[in-house]
């Protein structure tokens, strides 16, 4: 097997992958910076959660529409990821529950609900597809909305990175000079729905959210400094993404979980090599003189 | 003195109907130094924060003709996320704010100012470095950075010097008697009472309510320390409700 036979061929000889390729380096892009922040602001886990409360939204979608179409899929989850986020930031502000609780118990309620609304009408194929994703199975009006949410979230990362940086990293500060947080935050959200969304149709609900924080955290692993995290957020997403599709196709293995583990297993590698891993706490250098 | 900055008017802030700062009537006077003194829980951050808006009054009324970016306000460093991956310059930068708003461009002369700021606090060189690598003296040296790139014209400081070292110390109260010689107003809450006396003419002397507020000589007799010392920290869950003074 040459190279190019490893490496290319697939690309070259089948459209789906094609499609499929140009769908993982767009989600890599966006994804991964979304991921950075995400995990800046300790809400790692709110990304998995949100992006089980998108589910019921993209299943009325999906019933309206009758196919797997990602425009009404991503509006009905657009609606539901939001309004899971507003609500249960208003019943943690409201009552004694923590943020992480009344969040929990809304994302659990609202994934029960997707996958019943799913089982009342579709198959269980169907059920699998929402639940693991189609990447295999994306056509060009999907390639472009998820093309789309791409570049919006980069442009828009980019023009509302000053306050967004400071509703991280000293929200007193931001409130202080009246700086509107609460605006870029709610900004930052829709920006972290429309990314699982556009992750759900080709990761499915459960892994989603795996091309933001896996590739956060390895960036978090390799470099000190924001911009050089989103960066390497980036690249290590999409590489997860053009390894994955290859080690799929090669090894006849399903696509979706294939990409993940591909991020996981560059997170492993991180976890021993990175300048803040394990090799450096094992094997130590001599310390300097000042 | 000259004209008022800010006019507190029978100024109450409460938690859960408990007052931390009870009927506090006064004015500060632009231009002046003034120290907030007083045991712990005696309502000095409170009142801080009252006059910069993050708590609502509980009643009574602060009168100042600023606006949010007139001030710079140096909160107690709990409140900032010291690993944050940000750079000690782009943390001095923020407080270009005024100049640069949330989303516009930072001019070259704000950069330039950002790079004398840091000299000023004598962390030239420091402009690259991660905030996560610094002490926390030298955290606190960006913070005073920050506000000198601010320039604002009431500058608010909770416990500056807590946990900092008698050489910064001093550093950043050179720092504080120069924007008084600016004609900035500066309120400092704080615990060293021989500070107090060293460096700030004017004294609020706080224990819920105030026991004296004036100059620092008058207010920070053995007196009103001892009456402070007896009202600090008490909370009277079956307190009754506080008819209107006066």
């Amino acid at each position: 097997m040459t190279a190019y036979d490893l490496l290319l061929a697939p690309f070259a000889d089948y459209g789906f992958m094609r499609r499929a390729l140009v769908a993982c380096l767009c989600l890599g892009l966006g994804s991964g910076p979304i991921g950075v922040f995400l995990m800046l602001r300790r809400m790692s886990l709110v990304g998995d959660a949100m992006s089980h409360a998108v589910l019921p939204g993209a299943a009325i979608g999906y019933l309206i529409a009758g196919s797997l179409s990602l425009t009404a899929m991503g509006l009905g989850g657009l609606v539901a990821g939001l309004s899971v986020a507003l609500l249960s930031g208003m019943v943690s502000r409201a009552t004694s529950l923590q943020e992480d609780a009344s969040f929990a118990s809304f994302y659990l309620s609202s994934l029960a609900l997707g996958v019943l609304i799913v089982s009342l009408r579709g198959s269980n194929i169907d059920l699998l597809h929402v639940l693991f994703g189609t990447i295999l199975a994306i056509d060009a009006s999907a390639l472009y909305e998820i093309g789309a949410i791409s570049t919006a979230t980069l442009a828009t990362l980019a023009i509302i990175y000053r306050p967004l940086v400071a509703e991280c990293f000293d929200p007193g500060f931001l409130r202080a000079i009246g700086g509107r947080g609460p605006i870029y935050h709610f900004i930052f959200l829709l920006l972290v729905v429309l990314n699982l969304v556009a992750s759900f149709l080709a990761l499915g609900t459960l892994m989603a959210v795996g091309l933001m924080m896996l590739p956060a955290a390895i960036a978090q692993l390799w470099s000190p400094s924001l911009p050089s995290m989103m960066a390497i957020a980036a690249a290590s997403a999409t590489a997860s993404g053009y390894l994955g599709l290859i080690a799929s196709y090669h090894l006849e293995l399903a696509s979706g979980p294939t990409i993940i583990m591909t991020a996981a297993l560059l997170y492993a590698i991180s976890i021993f090599l990175a300048p803040s891993g394990l090799a450096r706490r094992y094997l130590p250098r001599p310390h300097l003189k000042g | 003195m000259s004209a008022v900055a800010i006019e507190l008017e029978n100024l109450t802030v409460a938690y859960q109907r408990h007052p931390a700062v009870h009927h506090v009537s006064g004015t500060i006077a632009a231009g002046s130094l003034t120290a907030i003194a007083g045991p712990n829980g005696a309502g000095k951050s409170s009142l801080l924060k009252a006059i910069i808006g993050e708590l609502r009054p509980s009643s009574g009324m602060i009168r100042h003709r600023l606006k949010s970016t007139d001030f710079g306000y140096l909160p107690q460093a709990a409140d900032i996320n010291r690993r944050f991956p940000i750079s000690v310059l782009d943390t001095v930068l923020l407080g270009a704010w005024r100049q640069s708003g949330a989303l516009g461009h930072i001019a070259s002369a704000e950069w330039q100012k950002a790079h004398d700021a840091l000299e000023a606090v004598r962390l030239g060189g420091f402009e690259r470095r991660g905030i996560g690598s610094l002490s926390a003296g030298q955290f606190q040296r960006v913070l005073f950075a920050r506000l000198l790139l601010q320039d604002a014209s009431v500058i608010l400081l909770d416990e500056p010097f807590t946990a900092i070292d008698g050489r910064t110390t001093r550093d950043l109260l050179d720092i504080v008697a120069h924007w008084h010689g600016e004609g900035r107003t500066v309120l400092a809450v704080l615990h060293d009472f021989a500070q107090v006396r060293a460096h700030f003419p004017q004294t609020l002397l706080l224990a819920r309510d105030v026991i004296g507020w004036g100059a620092t000589a008058d207010v920070m007799s053995e007196a009103n320390l001892r009456k402070a010392r007896a009202m600090a920290e008490r909370w009277d869950e079956s307190a009754g409700i506080c008819e209107p003074a006066r």
